[in-house]
Parts: C-alpha cells; structure tokens; sequence
C-alpha cells in the first residue's frame, strides 16, 4: 500500500465514481470515447485527423477544433443545468431531491468552471481564429505554432476538467473557489486541484492567445488597413486580447498560491497562520471582472459587423464605439470590487467602486444606440444573426439595468448572491456572449465551409433561446428578491417550488433551441448543394474576408488586398471595382507540426500528476515540455513556400469552380 | 392587396392580446407571492427598498425608449418597406452622439450622487442613530449553524434569534467555519462572516413578526439548511424570551462550544443559558494564534480581549 502510494501519489482504487450519478455520467464518458476511437480507427481516419488537423497551424482549423470543442462543452455544461434544475424543482420540504448536496455542489462548480472557460472561451477563440486573419487581409497569426500551443493547452485543460467524473471528485467550491472553503481543511480531496489545473493550463493557453493576436493585429494588417480603417471586430479583439494579458496573470498567480496553501501548507488565503481570504477574494475578481469584458467585448465587435451588414449600412458612430469599447475595457479593471460590497469594506471604498461600475453602463448605453441607429434609414434583412441581435438588445438593455440596480452598493446588499444575481449576470452572459457568438457563428460559417446554415432553424432557435431565457430567469429575478441565495440543493419554503419549476421549463425551452441548432448544423451539412456559397460573399458583406472565395483557401489571399476604406469591400462593389489586378508572388506558410499537441500532452501529465500528488510523473512533464519546446524552437525549418505558378493554378481551380471574383 | 393588410392589422392585435394577457397573468401571478424585499419590516430593509424602487424606475427611463425605438426602427426600416428612406452612407451624426453620451451620463450622474449618499448612509459598520439603548448580539457562523450570543444577557441560542422591535441591534459577526454570509432579508442587507475577523451589521425591525434568516455564501455541504428565525417582538415578550432562555439547563462552556462547533447539518433551536466569559473573542482570537488547525485545537482560555486589530478591513 505505501509502495502504492510512492508511485500514486493520492491515485488509488476508491478515485473511482462510488455514486450512481457520478458513475453513470463516468461510464457514460468513457463508452462514448471509447466509440470515437472504434470509428476513427473503422474509418481508418487516424492520419487524416493527424496531417489535417492536429498538426495543423491554419487557423481556420485551429478555430474550428475551438468551435467543437466549445459545442460538446456546452452539452455537459447544459446537462449540468437540466441536473440543477430538477433537483431544484424537486428538493422541497420533506423531499431530498435526486442528488447529495455534495453531488450538486460539484454539478453547479462544474457548470460554470465549463461555460466560462470551455464553452464562452472556447467560441471566442474559434471565431477569433477564424475570422481575424481574414478580416485583416493576412494569410496566417503572428505566431502560427503558438497558436497550436495554446489551442492544445485548452484542450488539456477541457481533459482535465472533466476527468473527475471517472476519477475522483470535482470541486464543490462553486465556480471561483473561495478560500477558506477551497482550502485543505475544508475541501480535503482532489475537487479543488482538478479546478485549479484545469484553469491553470487553459489559462496558459489563453495567454498565449491573447500575445499572439495583439501581434497579429498590431504588425499583420493589409498595406493601407491603418487601425481607424480596421473592421470593428478586430478592433474588439484587440481590446479583448489587451485586457487578456493584463487579468489572466493574476488568475495563474492566484491560483498557484492557492495550490501552495493547499499542498504545501502555506498561509496565503488560510484563515489561521496570518493568511488572508479576503485577498483571494480580491484578486479572484481583478481577473474575473475584466473575465466577463473579455467575453462580451468580442460579442460587441460582432454584433456591429452583422447590424452594419444586414442593414446595408455603414456602421453609426464607428469612432464612438471604438471609444466605447476602450472605454468599458478601462473601467473593467477598476470595478473588481462590486463583486463584494458584502465584505465589509467602508462606506467610501464602496460608493466608490458602485460608482466606477454605472459609470460602465455609459459606454454600454452608447452602443446600444450606435446599433439602433445603424438600422435607422437602412434596407433591414431579419437574417438569424439579425434575430439572435434583436433578442441581446432587449434581454442585454434589461440585464444592464438590472446591473446598474446591483452597482448601488444598497441594493447589492439585499440580493447579492442570491438569485437575483444569478439571473442578472446569466441575462449578460446568454444574451450579450453566446448570442453575440451564435451570430457570428452563423454569419461567418459559409466563409470558412463554403455553404450557408438553414435559415428557418437558425431562426427559431434564435426565438426559442430568448423565449426560454426569459421564462427561464424571469422566476429568479423573482426568487433572488424573495430571498432565495443561489446554490440551494435544498430549501424548505413551499411557495418557491412552483417559481423553479417554471424556470425548469424555460430550461427545456432553451433546450429546444439547441436541439434546433444541432438539426440546423445536420441538415445543413446534409443540404449543403443546394446552399453553396459561390460568391464568397453571401450576406452582401462589408469587409475584406467577403471578397475571398469561400470556404477561404488555406493561404486565405492568393493576392494581397490593399484598403483605402473603412468598409473596403462594400466600396469596392459601391464603385463597382470587382476585379482586381492579378499578380501571384511567392508565399511562405508554416509547416505543420505535432509539437503543439505534444507540449500540451507533457503539460497535461503536470496537470493530472499535481492533481494526484505524484512527483515523478510531474518531473516527467515538467522535463518533456521544456525538451520539446527547446526542440522545437531550435528547428528553422519551419516553413514552406509556395511558388507564384502553384499559386496561380490553386487559385485558377477554386475560381473556375465557383463564379469569378 | 387592402384585405393583406386586414391580415396584418388582426395579426398584430392578436399579437399584442396575447401579450397583454400574459403580462397580466404574469403580474397578477407575481402579485400572490410573498417576496421578502418588497415588504420590508425593518429600516434598513425599508431603505434599500426605496432605493431598489427609485432606481429600478430610473432605469426604465433609458430602458424603455430603447425598447420603443428598437421595435419601431426594426419595423420601419424591414427590408420589405421600400416606402421608408434609405441612407446607407451615413456613418454618424455629431449631435446625435451627444445626445445619447449626453442622457445616460446624465442619469448615471444623478444615480452616483444618490449612490455616494445611501452607501454612508446604508453603511453595515454605522450604529443607527435612536433614542432607545441598543442591543448587542454577536453572531458566529458555524457549520453548518448560526450562533447567537447575547454578551449583555449572558444567554446563547442556535438558529434562533430573538430581537424587540423598534430597538438598533448591533450584529457583531464572525465565522468558525469557511465564509459565509448573514442575511435578514426583510430586516436589510447581508454582510459576510469571515473567521479571525468581525464584521459588523447594524439592523432595526419595525414589525412583529418571524423572519427568515439564512447565509448566503456558499459554506459546504450543510450549507442549504445554514436558516435560523430572526423573531422580532415586543420589548416585553424579549424580556420573557431571555428569561425562558435563561431557564435552560445548557450551558455553553468552552467544551460545549467545541462539540457545538463540529460540523452538523440542520441543527435544532437551541438555547443556552449561560456561555463561557469573552466567549466571541475567544473564537475569534482561534485564528490569531502562531498555529495548529484551528478546529482540532482546544479553545484557550485566556485569549485577549482586545480586538482592535481584528476588524475586517
């Protein structure tokens, strides 16, 4: 047994799932990996997934593999919530419901670790990935190899977030694991190092992102694009990706002292030994306000690339919301505070940080307006992205409000974690990021597959979505003010019963939205003749990446463009300037490589060997990544070039396909 | 192509029927249910009720033009009204702008003035102001129970406390467990229970009545039934409540409270009829010794009194 548990570590056979739920869910996961492997190997696809895929630097297919990863994510995430929303329909007075409170506090930290982290993160990368060479007029990220890393740590991360349910526990701590719940004495077991692991590696890799697309925007622009000429997606990006690299350092620090509390017996966040849970707090939040801009700024640039597209009009106010943005970018690093006015703090720290947070919805405002009046005199085309926009004016304007009432540190007294607050940021979260995101999901997509989505589904998932988000949160508005505090797996007071099973029902409505979806993504695929984008340009688009065929080539451009205009595309059809000069020179792209995947494996194995408290296998990893990582960067041989005549004769294919450019 | 629009029309008031039926169900729906914030029965709770009602109707101001202007402007502006102007080239318009930076920054500045003012006067920490002596009680959140003790009486009770209306109560909090947070909805506002700190909370009921307490920080796994009763009473019927309490055979000694402090789930009213001496600051001052795990370790006995350096913040 002791020789067991030097090599180990805490690993042992009662790591096993013990409970029904946990064990159905384990066997569950495991089966259906199992078969994922069955049918890669039938379809004798391994070298396919490998030479196309995993090596692959592209970033249309990095994004794509984001994009999944992020759909399968939200399935968990989203059987999380039917999980929550039973036992809370059921769990009243005499009964207990389905699950252990120890069950359903690992399903509500699990639910939101995964949608911020796997689902909102993940779909922001995609279509960052996606669309932002694109949109720039450049054929590749600054830094393509990066780019793999951190795709690949992500996906280690997602590994390891989701591990507990064959091994072990997750972490019952809710989703930012306030000390001293989350410290050893209160959280003995592995919950709470699976958390910090799991966002330990993700957080890495989106870092790394956040470098990589600074610079891509920064340096990789076309000849003429200068930053007031750039679309106003990538503007967002850019923003976002400032704000990454200031707030995801503190997360890895955090979370790091946290881990030394926990293994090491340190006293940073402790209650006893001069340790200071108050700072965990604090610093938690100094990442995880900005967190939520970060996820909502990129919503904004899209929203303002399909209101300008489908209106047929320019942009309103393209400065403004520039300035907006920045705006909102700034202040979201000096309102952390807000998130506990309860703590204690004095009367003028409060005031103080209520006011930095109202002063947000200014900027927010503005936008809003800027995006009404973009529609103002336009030629208005209710395509689902329209639709996905009209739901996030109405449920993000009341979500705002209701933002605004929890900036007044009163009224946050009385419904501060209550659910109330719960319904409040979820109203953001759903209508301004995965709205934003859905939009641009199907805005984008006949760009990068070369077929549009089924419209009629599109849309009435967009108007199940927003139906089922209102009965759905509606009843917590109601229960927060009743005094009902989020992460009851139990309560005793009927008269709450009949509000949760409502808002059950509103879950199944948004159920039914995403049913809708992953028809319309079936159907359409199966369809997708009669839905060819053959033009490139199937929305009538505004923006560089409209006047590259679709699905765009791997090289995106085989010639570069040039811009003079905001809108250089829609100019360019204004003034009917549809042709361009054709002249192929050279190009270079990079090589793939299977170093990204097998950095992230080593990191993964640091992952799981600190989860388990096993040194060799940590030594293992830690050595591995810094082995591969040095190999790599030492190989110069990592691009290859093609040649003007190839380019010509690819590019000549793709047009004598399709319809001339 | 008239009996087309007849079509529309009908639709359309079907449309908005509909709504408005389901508005008023909604509303009438909402209107059965006993909501806590909205019936304040303390001044506190009272306070944060006006201001959630000023600035929910404040924010109507903004949200409901936005609504209206939203609906019109996507109606008239549908790509199959090609009566309406198009102007695709328009890309801003100065005054408009100002406008709309103008207006919310001008309701934010009205709210920001009425936010710095309520927040003093709202202020946890800040004793309320009244003719009549205040009553101390400190509160320690335990897992997963809440203890009241009454250091002026001398008496303790578990997940029950008993107040005389009309009377400022000084809530003086702490927490032997992980954090959590003291929450009297209809009383006012919560403050969170951290252990090795005080926290402070500063509650007047106006009305009888029996209202329900709970934490609402998330403690582990008893955190659900983490309820107690805030029982407020006449001056008199306190009186005879401290003196029932006073009657129990309980005693709430050093030991008792370690036994007490174990983690249960749904612990039974309990009430204590007298508590070892600087009892609170014993629990408190756990935290502040050069170590051991606080919750295996004896509570000492001659822990100081002074706790001036202990305050949360």
């Amino acid at each position: 047994m002791n020789l067991f548990a030097n090599i180990l570590g805490k690993l042992g056979p009662d790591a096993l799932p013990q409970e029904m739920v946990t064990l159905g869910a384990g066997i569950g996961m495991t089966l259906g990996a199992l078969s994922l492997v069955a049918l890669i190997t039938y379809l004798k696809r391994w070298t396919w997934l490998w030479k196309e895929w995993i090596t692959s630097l592209d970033p249309k297919k990095i994004g794509i593999m984001y994009i999944i990863v992020a759909v399968f994510m939200m399935l968990r995430g989203f059987a999380d919530v039917i999980m929550m929303r039973l036992q809370q329909a059921l769990s009243v007075g005499e009964s207990n419901g389905l699950f252990t409170a120890d069950t359903f506090q690992q399903v509500f930290s699990a639910h939101g670790t995964i949608m911020i982290f796997f689902v909102a993160m993940g779909l922001m990368f995609g279509i960052i990935n996606l669309v932002v060479p694109l949109q720039l007029g450049a054929r590749d990220v600054a830094y393509p190899f990066l780019n793999s890393v951190s795709f690949w740590l992500f996906f280690a991360g997602m590994i390891i977030i989701n591990l507990p349910m064959v091994l072990g526990e997750f972490s019952a701590a809710g989703w930012l694991a306030y000390p001293p719940l989350s410290e050893i004495q209160y959280s003995p077991g592995v919950g709470v190092d699976y958390w910090i692991w799991s966002l330990q590696l993700s957080g890495i890799g989106s870092l790394l992102s956040g470098i990589n697309f600074i610079v891509t925007i920064l340096k990789m622009r076309a000849p003429g694009m200068t930053l007031m000429k750039m679309p106003v997606f990538s503007w967002s990006v850019l923003i976002s990706m400032i704000m990454v690299i200031f707030a995801f350092p503190i997360l890895t620090v955090t979370l790091t002292l946290l881990y030394l509390d926990r293994t090491m017996g340190m006293h940073f966040f402790t209650a006893d030994g001069g340790g200071n849970m108050m700072m965990y707090v604090n610093l938690i939040w100094a990442w995880g306000h900005p967190e939520v801009y970060i996820l909502v700024i990129p919503a904004f640039g899209i929203f303002s690339e399909v209101v300008a597209t489908f209106s047929r009009k320019r942009l309103f106010g393209y400065k403004s919301m520039i300035y907006a943005m920045s705006a909102i970018a700034f202040l979201s690093f000096i309102v952390w505070l807000h998130h506990f006015f309860t703590m204690g703090a004095g009367a003028s720290v409060n005031a103080f940080f209520g006011i930095m947070t109202m002063i947000i919805g200014i900027p927010t405002g503005v936008k809003i307006f800027n995006w009404l009046f973009t529609m103002f005199r336009g030629r208005i085309k209710f395509n689902s992205p329209m639709i996905w926009f009209m739901g996030f004016v109405f449920l993000f304007t009341l979500g705002g409000m209701t933002g605004v009432m929890l900036a007044v540190p009163g009224i946050d007294y009385q419904v501060h974690n209550s659910l109330f607050l719960v319904a409040h940021f979820h109203t953001m979260i759903i209508s301004g990021v995965v709205f934003g995101f859905f939009a641009g999901l199907t805005y984008w997509f006949p760009k990068v597959f070369g077929f549009t989505l089924h419209e009629g589904l599109g849309k009435t998932a967009a108007w199940l979505w927003s139906i089922g988000f209102v009965v759905a949160f509606g009843p917590l508005f109601i229960l927060g003010l009743m005094g009902a505090t989020r992460r009851l797996d139990h309560y005793e007071d009927t008269g709450w019963q009949t509000l949760f099973i409502i808002a059950g029902v509103g879950v199944m409505i948004i159920g039914l939205g995403i049913v809708c979806q992953l028809l319309q993504l079936f159907i359409s695929i199966r369809r997708r003749k009669q839905n060819l984008d053959t033009t490139g340009d199937p929305w009538n688009g505004r923006t560089l990446e409209w006047s590259t065929p679709s699905p765009a080539p791997f090289y995106n451009y085989a010639v570069m463009p040039t811009v003079t205009e905001r809108d250089p595309f829609w100019e360019d059809k204004q003034a009917g300037k549809t042709t361009r000069p054709v002249k192929y020179t050279d190009i270079h792209m990079p090589k793939n490589t299977g170093a990204g995947i097998i950095i992230a494996g080593f990191s993964f194995l640091v992952g799981f060997a600190a989860v388990w408290h096993i040194p060799w296998l940590a030594t293992i990893g830690v050595i591995g990544a810094i082995v591969m990582t040095i190999i790599r960067l030492t190989d110069d041989n990592t691009e290859y070039t093609i040649s003007a005549v190839e380019l010509a004769k690819l590019d000549q294919a793709i047009h004598s396909k399709g319809q001339p450019v | 192509m008239r009996k087309l629009k007849m079509n529309t029309k009908v639709r359309l008031l079907l449309i908005a029927l509909l709504a408005a039926t389901l508005i008023s169900v909604t509303c009438w729906y909402i209107s059965t249910l006993h909501i806590d914030i909205l019936n304040p029965k303390g001044l506190i709770a009272e306070k944060e009720y006006n201001l959630l009602v000023f600035t929910t109707l404040l924010g109507f101001v903004i949200v409901i033009p936005v609504f209206i202007l939203a609906i019109t402007i996507a109606w008239r502006y549908r790509e199959g009204n090609t009566k309406a102007k198009y102007t695709p080239n328009v890309s801003g318009n100065r005054i408009a702008e100002t406008i709309w930076w103008g207006i919310p920054i001008l309701l934010i500045a009205i709210l920001s003035v009425v936010t710095w003012t309520s927040t003093y006067d709202l202020d946890p920490h800040k004793p309320l102001a009244s003719d009549v002596k205040p009553i101390t009680i400190q509160v320690v959140a335990l897992d997963w129970k809440w203890l009241f003790i009454y250091p002026e009486q001398k008496i303790a009770s578990v997940n029950l406390v008993q107040i005389p209306v009309d009377t400022p109560i000084n809530f003086v909090i702490t927490a032997d467990a992980p954090m959590n947070s003291f929450w009297i909805p209809q009383l006012g506002g919560q403050i969170y229970a951290m252990a090795g700190m005080t926290t402070k909370l500063h509650l007047n009921a106006t009305e009888k009545g029996d209202y329900k307490g709970s934490s609402a920080n998330i403690s582990g796994e008893g955190f659900s039934g983490m309820k107690f009763i805030a029982r407020a009473s006449s001056k008199e019927e306190f009186n005879a409540w401290v003196n029932v309490v006073k009657a129990s055979p309980e005693h709430l000694t050093n030991a008792e409270y370690t036994a007490l402090a174990k983690p249960s789930k749904d612990a039974p009213v309990t009430y204590y009829s007298a508590t070892a001496d600087d009892l609170y600051d014993t629990i408190l001052m756990q935290y502040m010794m050069p170590h051991e795990s606080s919750t295996e370790q004896n509570v000492s006995r001659d822990a100081h009194t002074d706790h001036s350096h202990t305050e949360g913040h």
